[in-house]
């Protein structure tokens, strides 16, 4: 038996060599950017548009731009560069509007409790998130609103309505979206699913009307309209109606996302609820609604986004958002030229994409987060 | 209390309360925009719809003046807002899928220029980009006597884009004639064509044969009627350019953003349609021998396509809903003649809004159906 063996490899062979094109800077080049003809002249073309591009534009913004100037005389001299210096000037205007300076730090403060409650609420390992949701839907509102408002009570002056502007309008109108959106979706989805067909039908026609038609017309239907539908007595303040059509117009938005997280789950979690005896408001507060609403947060985030950019039009009833400000400060005959416009113009997009691409980031972070453990 | 809990008992009492709060609603609703639009004077019929208007419009497709009726404006209205529609909309939808294809790219230059543009576009508000092409951009551009000429022929300044206008002459009908029979006549071979490849097997080359057809013909007939059209160039006279098609700045600047933005939506649908056809579809047809653009004809294309069609058409539709945004360029649209200057001279608010979000409506139900009509067709058949 043994002899037939012939050959028994005692050393194992010397390793070839890796091959020197598989990895490294060289080898991605030629997989990503030299990979054929078209992908060469795409990348030759490329790079001379770059070239062409960049340099100006970086030029632009940073070594020919005004970074410091009293007034716009030194950026009319200055054609090539940005006026950044305009927006340094402008900068308390563009954050409070007219808001009285003596009371800004009102302002101030009651931005830096809603962020310390929405780091709270979105940190993934946060304790008590629960806590965090409560205070910022119910809470945070009425704090919001007596800091900003003023209260005789608690000796801050009553700041009317008119004088608010700014970033505090933009954010407070984004507040305003997420809080009531939120759970007025979750009613109207819930209605939509309902097995009674009038709840149903008035749920379906609220949606859709709503989203048929442009936020501008319920803009408008809000600030035209609705001091016609209430007796004349309690006419709503210019501020307060473009929140309203901004609460109504997101929560049809936000109603199909949650129907979206409600037709995703399965029914067994409904049967199982209704076998555990639960009833309805139990059945969808402790176990539907906790599911569904976790697997649409991503929807959400990506809504919101949507709604935030949206908060530039409440300017069309001539409420003073962040952009509306900036439109407002050109005016300022001190601070006019052309290249003082697109600079402002630039910072406004970048302020807007800060905004939008964080949330949109964190709204993919979940997603994924989601993902990994859907997938156990 | 047995009696309460019966379901059919409950879903009559609980619609009952909801039919009787929303009426409650409606009602005092009602009554009180009456009482206050008596007591302001606003007029609570439509009577107002054949009273003459006393405003300019600076674009109009149809006869409209001064002293034409707010119905009237309302027609020049909509037509303005379904004139971006049909500009935007096939622009929006070209831009987009070449975007989105640079998405895929394999090159990395391209497809990272392609996911910067999306992010950017996406994640900036539609207002902020349209207010800066206007403004920023071509409030900018030099006077007519420096008009930024491209070609010779189309000409860019502060007052608008300028085409060259198509006069038709003795041979412009040929021409027409020539192209409808060129595309009537590709269409006839390639039906000839699947039914010869069902029956024998044999293919035929009918895309060649199409763009042979539809560039030749009318080629044919350019030659044979020696120019059919005369183009009319803008030319500058005083300090203005004459002649021409002149698309005012409003609409030029409207169009561009209303498209460059939706086309970044467009992207990020066709590049996730794409990648939703699964790997082993493009393995198999590679397994079958198909080449890559022939599997990408019949096998990724089509089942993109399924994906695609019913977000890309609410695309469509944010664009017409967008561009009532036209308001904030001072572009002539639905929005800004009818709920902006109409509703200011007649106070009649309910009865405009109402007029106004019903044309919103009406087109974003007619799409739905169009849209159902397509699902139903092209829907996957389980069988």
């Amino acid at each position: 038996m043994s002899d037939a063996i012939a050959f028994v490899r005692e050393r194992s062979e010397p390793l070839d060599p890796p091959p020197t094109l598989a990895g490294g800077a060289i080898a991605w080049a030629r997989a990503n950017l030299f990979s054929s003809f078209g992908s060469t002249l795409t990348t030759v073309a490329f790079i001379a548009l770059a070239l062409w591009l960049v340099p100006p534009l970086v030029r632009w913004a940073t070594i020919d731009a005004v970074w410091a100037a009293p007034d716009g005389a030194l950026c009319r001299q200055n054609q090539d560069g940005a006026c950044w210096a305009f927006v340094a000037a402008k900068m308390d205007y563009l954050r409070y509007g007219s808001y009285p300076i003596a009371e800004r730090w009102r302002v101030d403060a009651a931005e830096a409790l809603g962020a310390a409650l929405i780091v709270w609420l979105l940190w993934p390992t946060a304790p008590k998130r629960g806590w965090a949701a409560l205070l910022f839907f119910v809470a945070y509102p009425f704090a919001a609103f007596v800091l900003l408002r003023g209260s005789p009570r608690f000796g801050l002056p009553m700041v009317d309505t008119i004088l608010w502007g700014g970033v505090l309008v933009t954010l407070l109108t984004a507040l305003v979206a997420i809080v009531f959106s939120l759970p007025l979706g979750v009613l109207l989805a819930l209605g939509r699913r309902s097995r009674l067909p009038v709840v149903r039908l008035a749920s379906v026609l609220f949606i859709e009307v709503m989203r048929g038609v442009p936020f501008i017309t319920v803009l408008f239907m809000t600030n035209t309209m609705l001091p016609l539908f209430v007796p004349e007595a309690w006419t709503p303040d210019r501020l307060i109606r473009p929140l309203i059509g901004m609460a109504l117009f997101s929560a049809a938005y936000m109603a199909e996302e949650v129907r979206g997280g409600l037709q995703l789950l399965p029914r067994g979690q409904y049967e199982g609820a209704m076998a555990l005896g639960l009833n309805y408001p139990r059945m969808m507060g402790l176990v539907i609604l906790p599911q569904a609403l976790t697997m649409v947060i991503p929807g959400i985030v990506n809504n919101f986004v949507g709604l935030f950019m949206d908060t530039t039009l409440v300017s069309v009833v001539g409420v003073t958002d962040f952009l509306e400000a900036m439109n407002n400060a050109f005016k300022d005959p001190a601070w006019s030229g052309p290249t003082i416009m697109a600079t402002g113009y630039v910072f406004a997009g970048l302020f807007y994409f800060a905004f939008c691409w964080g949330m949109a980031r964190y709204s993919t972070h979940v997603e994924r987060r989601l993902a990994a453990g859907r997938g156990r | 209390m047995t009696f309460f809990n019966d379901p059919r008992v409950r879903a009559v009492v609980y619609q009952g309360l909801l039919v009787a709060a929303l009426g409650a609603l409606l009602l005092g609703g009602v009554y009180n925009a009456y009482v206050n639009m008596q007591a302001r004077g606003i007029p609570t019929g439509f009577g107002f719809w054949s009273q003459v208007a006393g405003f300019n419009i600076n674009l109009h497709l149809i006869p409209y003046s001064a002293v034409s009726t707010y119905g009237q404006a309302f027609w020049v209205g909509l037509i303005n807002t379904l004139l971006v529609a049909a500009i935007g909309i096939p622009l929006a939808t070209l831009l987009g899928f070449a975007v989105g294809v640079a998405r895929l790219s394999p090159n990395w230059l391209l497809s990272r220029s392609a996911r910067i543009y999306t992010d950017v576009l996406r994640n900036t508000p539609l207002l902020l980009q349209l207010l800066f092409w206007y403004n920023a951009v071509l409030k900018a551009l030099p006077g007519p006597r420096q008009s930024i000429a491209l070609g010779g022929a189309v000409f860019l300044n502060n007052r608008g884009l300028y085409l060259p206008a198509p006069i038709p002459q003795a041979g412009a009908p040929w021409f027409v004639a020539s192209m409808i029979a060129a595309v009537v006549l590709a269409l006839l071979y390639r039906r000839r064509a699947r039914i010869v490849q069902a029956l024998t097997g044999a293919q035929s080359p009918s895309g060649r044969v199409a763009l042979a057809l539809v560039v030749g013909l009318p080629a044919l007939a350019v030659v044979a009627t020696d120019a059919p059209f005369d183009f009319e160039v803008a030319t500058l006279s005083g300090f203005n350019l004459k002649g021409g098609v002149q698309v005012i700045p409003e609409l030029a600047a409207l169009v561009f953003g209303l498209v460059t933005f939706t086309a970044a939506f467009i992207a990020e649908i066709v590049r996730a349609g794409v990648q939703a056809v699964s790997r082993g579809q493009v393995e198999a047809a590679a397994a079958l021998g198909l080449h890559r653009g022939l599997a990408n004809r019949l096998v990724v294309v089509p089942q993109a396509m399924r994906l695609i069609v019913p977000p890309l058409t609410s695309q469509y539709l944010n664009l017409v809903k967008n561009s009532s945004l036209a308001v904030f360029v001072g572009y002539p649209d639905l929005v800004q003649i009818f709920a902006g200057t109409v509703l200011n001279q007649t106070q009649a608010a309910v009865q405009v809004m109402a007029i106004t979000m019903g044309v919103y409506l009406a087109l974003s139900l007619a799409v739905a159906a169009a849209l159902n009509a397509y699902n139903a067709r092209y829907a996957l058949k389980e069988r």
